[in-house]
């Protein structure tokens, strides 16, 4: 809050002085697995967004494989958070880094399942054409519930929560654990930065910090994304046509899709931040209970009630 | 395991509505109190967090902060030092020809201090030393947050004396030392004498 007319130049401050600072590296690190973690975090994150869609005809990289793609690279990251716990050469490193992998393969489970889920119901692994099958751009049949034809009203009627209503219930796993996987509150346990020591990056200073610090952050938005894309209707917008309103038909667009991909995404980021500001954190015990006895079911049910969404309704 | 899953959304709820209730509060700043107020906690919505380099809470008068030594009230007793539970405060003394001079509060001061540090890196805020003073020299200044680019200069140096001043007033003691000497050797010699 000191830079700039309300802090709004502390960000570029904090870089600037991230840039200046040392790089220190502990005398009995491993100092090759050392350097190349932090970079390894950061690009595996940020790899992730090429292939997330912004609008109707806008994709960094259209691939065919885009979940696929996404849920893979995203699993590179924990291979980093090893590296980095292990070259540290700490002991309050390596075990740090022991539970933010032990947590982030734990909470792939019901992540994976709940989006297979979500595919079975697009019938696609395309993030593109999961996109284009929730609105009126829909290249196929869409069905709100699952019985009324709403490919001309679009809207949020065709969201895929809305399509099939248990990917509600779906929606709400994948954000609990989507906050798990990039060790957000209330599952913060490796890294407790806000009292603790900070796990697996105890060691690291400067750009170095910075750039582990950054892939976390942008790893909220990379899931927010993947979350909206493949659930909340991604770049397509809330407003249905409405009779002579063609409300959909009006805010169907590249720079509307960027605005309303944008708006869901910090919409579900604030969501984030507002359970870290309220929400005590788990006990390790808790967390892989929550995990392995509550959501894996759950998810695991959803995937079974989209087989049978499928073969009954279509 | 329904009415657990329930109850938990339940209880989740209550805290997030909580937290959005202030976060649509947080328009007041934070007013600055000291503890000793007696209306210290009535304020419980707007922002929490004291803007500190702008804002300071009132630090209570028995704080323990900052060392500081009025060198000209000290009559180097070395108490301070030997009080000391960590060793910080270094001494050095030179007995004086002659009284000195008086401090403030009438005590006559018959030793020079060409040294006095405290090491404010070693101190341990106990505050001890400032109890057992007899001329209430040194004290604990309200001053808390001090930061240096040098660890030496945490090591405070107290003494007034110059280097050469110092010099002059050994040589000046050693001088009466053997002058007393000499004295005392010759008032034995005539008691011998008169044996």
């Amino acid at each position: 809050m000191e830079v700039g007319k309300y802090g709004l130049l502390q960000t570029f401050a904090d870089i600037l002085k991230l840039i200046q600072k040392e790089y220190i590296v502990p005398a009995l690190a491993d100092k090759v697995l050392f350097t190349i973690a932090p970079v390894i975090i950061f690009v595996a994150v940020y790899l992730g967004f090429v292939a997330l869609p912004w609008a109707p005809g806008l994709v960094p990289a259209n691939m065919n494989l885009g979940v696929f793609y996404v849920f893979a690279i995203i699993s590179i990251e924990a291979l980093g958070i090893l590296m980095a716990g292990w070259g540290s050469n700490n002991k309050y490193s390596l075990l740090g880094a022991v539970r933010s992998v032990a947590q982030m393969v734990s909470y792939e489970i019901p992540i994976g399942f709940v989006i297979i889920s979500a595919v079975m119901i697009s019938q696609t692994l395309d993030l593109q054409l999961i996109n284009y099958n929730q609105g009126i751009l829909a290249k196929q049949d869409i069905l709100f519930l699952g019985f009324i034809n709403v490919n001309h009203v679009g809207g949020f009627l065709a969201w895929n929560v809305f399509q099939a209503p248990h990917l509600l219930l779906a929606y709400v796993i994948y954000f609990i654990a989507s906050l798990a996987e990039c060790n957000r509150a209330p599952f913060d346990l490796p890294e407790a930065e806000s009292e603790l020591i900070g796990g697996f990056h105890t060691e690291y200073t400067g750009l170095r910090f910075a750039f582990i610090f950054l892939a976390e952050y942008a790893m909220m938005f990379l899931v927010a994304m993947l979350g909206v894309t493949l659930f909340l209707g991604g770049w397509n917008t809330p407003l249905p046509n409405f009779g002579s309103f063609k409300l959909a038909e009006y805010t169907t667009g590249i720079f509307w899709g960027i605005f309303w991909v944008m708006g869901k995404c910090l919409l579900v980021v604030a969501v984030q931040m507002w359970i870290r500001w309220t929400l005590p954190r788990l006990r390790v015990d808790q967390l892989m209970t929550l995990c392995w006895k509550v959501l894996t079911p759950i998810a695991f049910a959803c995937l079974v009630i989209s087989g049978l969404w499928r073969l009954l309704l279509f | 395991m329904i009415k657990e899953a329930f109850n938990g959304l339940r209880t989740a709820w209550k805290g997030l509505a909580l937290t959005l209730k202030h976060f649509g509060g947080a328009t007041e700043a934070k007013k600055v109190k000291g503890i000793a107020e007696a209306n210290y906690f009535e304020q419980q919505n707007g922002i929490a967090t004291v803007q500190y380099p702008h804002q300071k809470l009132p630090v209570p008068e028995v704080g323990r902060y900052q060392l500081e030594v009025v060198i000209d009230d000290c009559i180097v007793c070395d108490l301070c030092a030997k009080i000391c539970p960590v060793d910080c405060i270094d001494i050095e003394s030179i007995k004086a020809t002659e009284a000195i001079g008086k401090t403030s509060d009438g005590s006559v001061k018959r030793l020079y201090a060409p040294k006095f540090d405290i090491d404010m890196a070693k101190c341990m805020y106990c505050g001890l030393c400032t109890t057992v003073c007899p001329t209430e020299c040194i004290i604990m200044t309200p001053q808390y947050d001090k930061s240096v680019t040098h660890i030496s200069d945490l090591n405070y140096k107290f003494a007034t004396m110059t280097e050469v001043e110092a010099v002059e007033k050994r040589l000046e003691q050693e001088k009466q030392l053997a002058e007393r000497q000499a004295a005392k050797l010759a008032a034995m010699k005539k008691m011998q004498e008169d044996n």
